[in-house]
């Protein structure tokens, strides 16, 4: 392949990926006031088009009109710095996520995933694990006590959950013997991996919901508690991009279980980018009915729970699945 | 091509490990070495050891330094004084002396033997071909057994020397 074509390509796929990521980020508001809404046997949005479908567009205009305040006693700098880190590494995670197979294209075979790294699932987990850090600098920054609180709890539930989500997928990394995550959808050509690691799974469902801070574990934003956590301060646009950070961070979540537990792009009939969405929207729909059918946890039962069940179990599952590996 | 990429990287890593030292709040201090672990984790990635490089973030910029954050917010220590506006004079000097004489030391042996230093098993070729994980995995559990396992054995006892003294 030229190189001239080689950078049109590639330029394309970034354009397209992250327009579209901006699309169903503002979308998925709208489908999440929606679910909820029928959860709660209410309407939902439905004054802006027809059955509220333009509304993520007046929300945006409206965020983005609105005046911006900063509080006085404020760390400007990193106030006005923090959303920014917690929107990048939402982002850019999802630039090694295979979406689909190879296409062919004005006679060049184009792979549907950005870039190919041979330590994908890691780049993944490293920069995941920078997205604690707008939270707890918006909270540090922001000088409010709520903030604070809503910060520094984010940030001991990140790093205890994170263990955990990293520790469940060690046996997806046994079976592929890879951490590209091409290769892992390649492996499961014959049985997607939630067949052969359903506890795997059932762990990395449930730390995910944690890494993403939704509810039942939205304890850095508790309402009742902390009024609104680590962005109490914060307004306008500022807002949106906690909030576009915490959708986007959803769908690359969503993503990463579809690729390592739900056999990625693969399926029959439909086209294969098809089947990723069709995936993708399910695990996001999960998420928005658990927010809507379960309470939080307390913060002592959360951090009980994520270090005395899910890593002993987790660190079991790699044990079982070491040695069935073994054994094969 | 290499170059492009190593003195930004360098200069971002030296910049940023002044910074650590010398800014005044303890919160930018701590980011700064941020900094510094994301530009050594760039060098990482130009000697193909992308393996080390996920880590480098995943362990120290991701895990460990929002421990110090989180300790540094709730003790709220407040400003310091500078370092060139401390008191103790003869102190600083030798400080500084010895931290000089130090990297010295380094440079200078590294600088005169780069050029006959024989190459290593592990060439960049080689990592390329296999694979820089599965190349570090398949060194730690052979050759390296021994040490990694009394690497693990230390991190096991401060472990447990942590739950000792936080059940006090």
């Amino acid at each position: 392949m030229p190189e001239g074509a080689f950078f049109v390509i590639m330029v394309t796929k970034i354009v397209v990926v992250f327009g579209l990521m901006l699309l169903s980020v503002s979308y998925l508001t709208w489908l999440e006031r929606k679910v909820i809404g029928d959860i709660q046997v209410r309407l939902g949005p439905m004054r802006v088009g027809p059955h509220g479908l333009l509304q993520p567009i007046a929300d945006a205009i409206k965020l983005l009109f609105k005046e911006e305040i900063v509080p006085q006693a404020a760390d400007r700098t990193l106030y006005l710095l923090a959303p920014a880190i917690a929107l990048v590494p939402a982002f850019i995670s999802f630039a090694v996520i295979p979406f689909g197979d190879q296409v062919r294209f004005f006679g060049q075979t184009i792979d549907l995933v950005i870039t190919d790294v041979n330590i994908g699932l890691l780049y993944v987990f490293g920069v995941a694990s920078l997205g604690v850090y707008g939270i707890v600098l918006g909270g540090w920054a922001s000088n409010n006590k709520y903030a604070l609180l809503g910060g520094l709890r984010s940030s001991a539930q990140m790093i205890s959950y994170e263990l955990s989500l990293g520790l469940s997928v060690i046996g997806v990394v046994m079976l592929s013997q890879s951490l590209s995550l091409v290769e892992i959808v390649g492996a499961q050509t014959r049985m997607w991996f939630i067949l052969l690691q359903p506890v795997g799974f059932l762990i990395f469902l449930i730390c995910a919901v944690a890494e993403v801070n939704r509810a039942p574990f939205d304890l850095p934003e508790a309402e009742t508690e902390l009024v609104a956590g680590f962005h109490v301060e914060y307004s306008s646009m500022k807002f949106a991009m906690y909030f576009m950070a915490e959708y986007a961070n959803m769908i690359t979540v969503s993503a990463m279980t579809t690729t390592l537990f739900l056999g990625g792009w693969r399926g029959p009939w439909l086209p294969p980018v098809v089947w990723f969405l069709i995936k993708l929207y399910l695990l996001i729909f999960l998420f928005i009915w658990l927010r809507g059918t379960l309470p939080r946890f307390r913060y002592d039962q959360l951090m009980r729970f994520g270090w005395k069940v899910l890593l002993p179990v987790a660190l079991a599952n790699i044990v079982v699945t070491a040695v069935f590996v073994a054994l094969r | 091509m290499e170059w492009l990429m190593f003195v930004p990287l360098a200069a971002m890593a030296l910049i940023t490990a002044t910074l650590v030292i010398v800014l005044r709040n303890p919160v930018y201090c701590a980011l700064s070495l941020v900094g510094t672990f994301f530009a050594l984790s760039g060098i990482y990635l130009l000697l193909q050891a992308q393996f080390i490089a996920v880590i480098q973030v995943i362990v120290y910029a991701g895990a460990i330094m929002v421990l110090f954050l989180f300790v540094v917010m709730l003790l709220d220590l407040g400003h310091e004084r500078p370092l060139w506006l401390q008191r103790d004079r003869p102190r600083l000097l030798i400080g500084v002396g010895a931290v000089v004489l130090l990297l010295l030391e380094l440079v200078i042996p590294v600088g005169s033997w780069t050029a006959r230093v024989p190459q290593g098993s592990s060439t960049s070729e080689l990592m390329g071909g296999v694979g820089n994980t599965q190349l570090v995995g398949r060194l730690l559990f052979t050759e390296f057994l021994v040490p990694f396992e009394i690497t693990s054995v230390i991190l096991l006892i401060a472990i447990i020397g942590a739950m000792v003294l936080a059940r006090r």
